[in-house]
């Protein structure tokens, strides 16, 4: 029985079987109180049991993405005079974090169908729960436009180097203004537009340190981070009076 | 040096936010006011999130009033019972603030309710305190002019439920400082400021206090005022960040005692018309924002994760 699952496994496989083999520079991010951003490096080999068939046609695309959030888009118009946000919208998935790189441009080396079952490229990685029509769409193209300005999505083709059709790599950064969560990395690798390998991996992204005690006393204990808080501001403005107090004497 | 701070989610040079606190802890020095009018715009501009800036500005308040509070006990310039008045108008004008705020948050309108605030109170302040100063000036030159009346009486002291301020030497109702305090109360949860410069001529011409106790007054009433929008944005919103509460308060600790050193070598109309121009520069800053076409229509907030 078991035997049979292999064959069948293998044979669902094309005839000329290239696998991802892969390294991370790091498995997780730590936000530190001097976190300035980090950079992933991802690199690996394609692995295969015979001679490639053809170097031209490959594709390597590494994307990472953060945790999605139902983010709401307003759009500002002059209302008496001065510019208010007036019209919004919401969009109900959006990554908080989503970089595509790839060794050539995505269109050479992916087809639309594909792209779309994978959700690939940025347009995709933004979603909605109603249908999208005309009004929202301009509203998801400002949400791209604007993450892409805080470097928040990375659009990086050619990016990816890609030696001798089998070694690649791609560094990829992430800004320092990230959240917490659970960070996706994926790569494909295409033959000819198709997906004929895909390695998924996860990199945890979390505060770490006093960063990471405040944040989660702030939200679970607020009424003793607030006193805490207020302690502190009571503390250094008496010490301040007291110093001031010596000093002139 | 890069500092990454834990609510605000944003990663800062160390010594940019001392700069700031320092900065306006020597304007706060040299002109007795507590700065936050300058400062809450000021961390805007460096990619602060305004509900971030407003509550963590509250907290620094606490701090930079108490210090200021101990130095007029000593002097006896607080009227304890004055104060007492203001402050139970102002903590019901901050629950009502925050409540205001936190409405608003939710339309995304907070940002230009407090940009409008900003510009309505900073160009009406300004605009006084220039106009004040450059009559007094004039009238020093002049010294024949008529002076001013030490008392006036008007409407205020046909009001009901009077109630006398020894330290301040006032018989009169306790309604129109309830409602001042209501007002600075509204203003404090809203712009993130203690409301001195607001507080301070309200004390001077609407209730008739003698200068020497309105600065003190005002400074025990905030304290408390302030605590209370601490607690009340801390326990709401999530957003009173500690770490950059730290920062202002050393750099605005430091810088105000450099503001006294220098204010003390300055005369103090000079002081006051260069205070009251700043005020005015800020308040047109803001309004010309509002006013110009933004290069970019569209904004992102998070709603959920």
């Amino acid at each position: 029985m078991i035997r049979w699952l292999f064959i069948l496994m293998f044979s669902a496989l094309p005839a000329t079987a290239e696998q991802i083999v892969l390294g991370l520079s790091q498995n997780e991010v730590a936000i530190t109180t001097t976190f300035d951003g980090s950079e992933i490096l991802i690199f690996g080999a394609v692995k295969r049991d015979s001679p490639p068939p053809d170097e031209t046609d490959l594709g390597v695309i590494v994307t990472i993405s953060g945790p999605s959030e139902r983010v709401t888009v307003r759009r500002k118009d002059r209302v008496a005079g001065i510019w208010v946000n007036n019209d919004s919208a919401t969009i109900d998935v959006a990554p908080s974090f989503f970089a595509v790189a790839s060794n050539r441009p995505l269109n050479e080396i992916l087809t639309q169908r594909e792209d779309r079952q994978n959700r690939i490229s940025l347009g995709y990685a933004v979603r909605t729960i109603l249908p999208t029509n005309r009004g929202l769409q301009d509203y998801i193209e400002a949400l791209l436009r604007v993450r892409q300005q805080n470097n928040l999505y990375q659009l990086l083709e050619s990016h990816v180097e890609l030696t001798e059709g089998t070694l690649f790599r791609a560094t990829i950064e992430l800004p320092s203004n990230l959240i917490e969560g659970e960070y996706r990395a994926e790569i494909y690798l295409t033959r000819a537009g198709e997906v004929i390998d895909v390695f998924r991996t996860a990199i945890p992204v979390q505060k770490v340190g006093p960063g990471q005690f405040f944040y989660t006393l702030a939200h679970q204990q607020p009424a003793i981070y607030g006193l805490l808080s207020l302690a502190i501001a009571v503390a250094a403005g008496w010490m301040a009076s007291a110093a001031f107090g010596l000093m002139r004497r | 040096m890069q500092l990454y701070l834990p609510i605000a989610e944003v990663s800062v040079n160390i010594f940019l936010i001392l700069g700031l606190g320092g900065l306006v802890g020597v304007l706060s020095g040299m002109f007795g006011v507590g700065g936050g009018f300058l400062l809450t715009p000021l961390l805007f501009f460096i990619g602060i999130p305004p509900a971030v800036a407003v509550a963590t500005q509250a907290n620094q308040i606490v701090a930079s009033s108490l210090s200021g509070v101990l130095a007029h006990l000593k002097r006896r310039t607080v009227d304890l019972r004055m104060g007492t008045v203001l402050l139970v108008g102002g903590l019901f004008g901050a629950a009502l603030g925050v409540v205001v705020f936190n409405y608003l948050r939710s339309l995304g309108q907070v940002d230009l309710l407090v940009r409008l605030s900003y510009v309505v109170f900073l160009g009406i302040i300004g605009g006084l305190m220039l106009v004040e100063s450059i009559v007094s000036i004039r009238r020093t030159r002049n010294p024949t002019a008529k002076r001013r009346k030490l008392h006036k009486h008007n409407w205020i002291h046909a009001l009901p439920f009077k109630m006398k301020f020894r330290v301040s030497g006032l018989y009169i109702s306790v309604i129109p400082p309830l409602l001042v305090g209501v007002f600075v109360g509204i203003l404090a949860a809203i712009m993130g400021v203690g409301g001195g410069f607001i507080m301070l001529p309200a004390m001077i011409y609407i209730l008739g206090m003698p200068t020497k106790v309105v600065v003190g007054t005002s400074l025990f009433q905030i304290i408390f005022v302030a605590a209370f929008t601490t607690m009340l944005h801390a326990i709401t919103n999530y957003t009173v960040d500690l770490f950059l509460a730290i920062l202002l308060l050393v750099g605005g600790v430091i810088g105000a005692q450099v503001g006294t050193l220098i204010g003390t070598r300055m005369k103090a109309e000079q002081l006051r018309i260069l205070l009251a121009v700043m005020v005015l520069a800020v308040g047109v800053a803001l309004a010309l924002e509002l006013l110009i076409q933004p290069s970019e229509l569209y904004s992102v907030t998070v709603a959920s994760r």
